[in-house]
């Protein structure tokens, strides 16, 4: 394992300085939406949708008071619930699995592979139907373990490619070592393959918080009073009769902390692991 | 070594997932199914929060009964109360319904009859706006009563007509309106003509489009339900509208709705605006409109008919269901009755009283004060609407700006993506009516309408 280069100023040819302005470009343009989400959620109704746009006001947080007001509490328990548990389930899954498919291949580990991804091919709306009438007969309508369960079987075919990716890319020679020094299975995973993989584990994990996080087709569909998530408490703000801008803005800002958070927290890992760069 | 390593794999692998099993029991935006628990269904519209807001005191009238709300945007909420009552599954006790929905889910056996609780005297359902009521009737049986109601109307700015010398007259008609917007238009100070919706959706362009169809004497079916798209006074009306939004409408009329255009007429980016009753409270708004006190209200401009407003009534219904039907209507009782409009004025203020339900709300002084700007306009419109025959010719169906047969969701949602595609200068009115003519003729064959 080697650490990441840090770009050095030394080597920076003017090529370097067009892409790096673009990147910068970019980013900021990705940026820009988020910024604006979050400077809105301070301004007043009529501020937030005036044309042209509202550049200074004075900031407000009477629409972070008005959405704590709401019992935001309960739909960010139960987010973190289905988030939390479908990751972890995803990972302690998919890693095996994607063993299973790359070091130690099955039978037939091609046709697996293909199942797995298969399963992303169909559209959520083309099930929906079906899940709802399943929940509803075994009295798993507007539970949290049901969309956790949902979540985990969504993410686990991407988790399973990813992962597999990453065990792909350790070095042969590494694990060959290994054995010949001794190491029986479980040390082979436990002290060999599981801390070479980590960043990407890590990437995997916050890809699949991310989306679980997000998620709102299944929960709107799936939920009622006692399992709705964070998505579902947002809509709550979209009317058709009524300016909404600045208090969905708030709502979406304190939606998309958490997010940021893991995402910050994980950054480390992350910069290695998203790069696929995790074990060279 | 091997198998110890394994086991406890095994062990962690197991601890992780019943740790998360037991973390998943569901933290409960407000508790369980438990009895006396009633979960209602709502639009995110801002009367309903008033009224999550004030269920604290019916639950202080009612200790027996809980009350839940799952509170959604109208289209996500529609599809879920729908799943919810297909399927059975009875989560629901309340749900918030439009007038559209009423009858097709009443006779689909899908709501509980409220005559029985209605006509509790203390209820005084003969308060209730005639016209909303036969809206939410089924074959002369109540199944929803109205939380609020609206029809449309023409919404003008009266400063800018004095300044340009104009007058508008008492009841005006659709090419009197286009003269106006003609020389109000000053996209240079970023004021259209008039705000008129272009969004797909059959509850948004289509709602304006269809009122205007009616009062130029056409319609969708004839009474043996065979399209009328193409019929001249159809196309006329149609092209009316098209030709008037996209010479003296808003910018970007193909995605603007209800919202865009309060939000343009709010904004002072509007000269008039023809749209539902319920945008006038939000224009009189100090906090959120720049134009309060400067708009003038008539009724909706009208061509051949007498009078041309639409009627729509957000509404609570009883499911079938639902297993607790008593406790149901004692909210639906109280989030429906005289006490409750004065709740809501004592406690949020006048202008928040729901309009357009009750005939004894547009009696209370403190109303008629408060919301003195609309409140006159709008009980008129609603009283003028005719659900049972609202343009010149007899229809098979109840309701104005819609058909209200199951397949008008479907069908208006793709006649209104043509509409807006000929707005936005994509395609010829002509075109867009001839698709939708067969979209129509397609629907009334394949739903048996036209055989019976």
């Amino acid at each position: 394992m080697s650490t990441v280069i840090a770009p050095s100023w030394r080597r920076v040819r003017p090529g370097t300085v067009v892409t790096g302005a673009l990147a910068w470009a970019a980013a900021l343009v990705l940026f820009f939406p988020v910024l604006w989400m979050f400077v809105t959620g301070f301004k007043q109704e009529a501020q937030a949708s005036t044309d042209p746009p509202t550049w200074l006001f004075t900031p407000t947080l009477e629409q972070f008071q008005a959405i704590l007001g709401r019992n935001f509490t309960p739909y960010l328990l139960n987010s973190l619930m289905a988030t939390v548990g479908s990751t972890v389930l995803v990972i302690l899954l998919a890693t095996p699995a994607a063993y299973a498919l790359s070091l130690a291949p099955v039978a037939r580990w091609k046709d697996a592979l293909f199942f797995f991804i298969s399963t992303r091919m169909m559209p959520p709306v083309a099930i929906i139907l079906p899940l709802y009438i399943i929940a509803n007969n075994i009295g798993m309508l507007d539970n949290i373990t049901m969309l956790s369960l949902i979540y985990t079987v969504m993410n686990l075919p991407i988790a399973v490619w990813m992962i597999r990716s990453f065990l792909l890319e350790l070095p042969k020679e590494v694990l060959e070592a290994a054995r010949v020094d001794g190491a029986g299975f479980g040390t082979e995973i436990r002290r060999i393959i599981l801390p070479m993989i980590a960043p990407g584990l890590a990437a995997t994990a916050l890809i699949c918080f991310i989306f679980a996080w997000n998620e709102f087709f299944f929960a709107v569909s799936m939920t009622a009073t006692n399992a709705p998530t964070v998505p579902v408490f947002l809509t709550g703000f979209v009317t058709s009769e009524g300016l909404f801008l600045a208090r969905l803005s708030a709502a979406a800002t304190m939606a998309a902390l958490p997010v940021i958070l893991a995402g910050w927290v994980a950054q480390k890992w992350l910069v290695r692991g998203l790069s696929l760069g995790a074990v060279k | 070594m091997k198998t110890k390593s394994r086991s406890r794999t095994v062990l962690a692998a197991s601890v992780a997932i019943t740790t998360f099993a037991a973390a998943c029991s569901g933290a409960g935006a407000g508790g369980g199914d438990d009895e006396g628990t009633v979960t209602i269904a709502t639009v995110a519209n801002p009367q309903m929060q008033d009224i999550e807001k004030l269920t604290s005191v019916f639950e202080k009238e009612h200790p027996g009964i809980e009350v839940k709300f799952v509170t959604l945007p109208e289209n996500e909420l529609r599809d879920k109360v729908t799943q919810d009552i297909a399927t059975q599954s009875g989560q629901f006790d309340v749900v918030t319904i439009g007038t559209y929905e009423t009858p097709i889910w009443a006779e689909n056996g899908w709501l509980t009859s409220l005559d029985e609780y209605a006509s509790d005297p203390a209820y005084d359902v003969d308060d209730l706006l005639p016209p909303v009521r036969e809206a939410l009737s089924f074959e002369d049986r109540l199944y929803a009563v109205p939380f609020y109601g609206e029809s449309s109307f023409l919404m003008y700015r009266k400063d800018l007509f004095t300044k340009a010398g104009l007058e508008m007259p008492a009841q005006p008609t659709w090419h009197q309106v286009a003269g106006f917007a003609e020389k109000l238009h000053d996209p240079k100070n970023k004021v259209a003509g008039i705000c008129l919706r272009g969004l797909p959706g059959w509850g948004e362009v289509l709602a304006p489009l269809n009122s205007m169809i009616l009062t130029f004497g056409g319609q969708w079916y004839d009474e043996n339900w065979h399209a009328q798209l193409t019929s001249p006074e159809t196309t006329h009306a149609v092209k009316f509208y098209v030709d008037l939004v996209r010479k003296y409408g808003e910018a970007g009329a193909p995605n603007s709705g209800f919202s865009e255009c309060l939000t343009a007429t709010g904004q002072g980016n509007a000269a008039m605006w023809y749209d539902a009753t319920v945008g006038a409270s939000s224009l009189e708004d100090e906090k959120t409109s720049k134009v309060a006190g400067k708009m003038g209200y008539v009724p909706a401009p009208t061509v051949k008919t007498d009078h041309a407003g639409w009627l729509w009534a957000w509404s609570l219904a009883i499911p079938e269901t639902s297993q607790q039907k008593d406790s149901a209507w004692e909210f639906v009782k109280w989030a429906t009755s005289k006490e409750y409009h004065k709740l809501v004025g004592e406690k949020l203020g006048w202008t928040r009283v729901p309009p357009g339900a009750r005939a004894s709300t547009y009696e209370t002084p403190e109303y008629q004060q408060a919301a003195s700007a609309f409140a006159e306009p709008t009980l008129n419109a609603i009283q003028n609407v005719d659900v049972h025959q609202p343009g010149l010719h007899e229809q098979p169906w109840i309701g104005v700006q819609y058909v209200s047969i199951p397949e008008f969701q479907d069908l208006g949602t793709r006649v209104s993506q043509e509409i807006s595609a000929a707005i936005a200068g994509q395609q010829s009115v002509d075109e867009a009516l001839a698709k939708a003519q067969r979209m129509a003729e397609e629907t009334a064959k394949q739903g048996g309408y036209q055989g019976n």
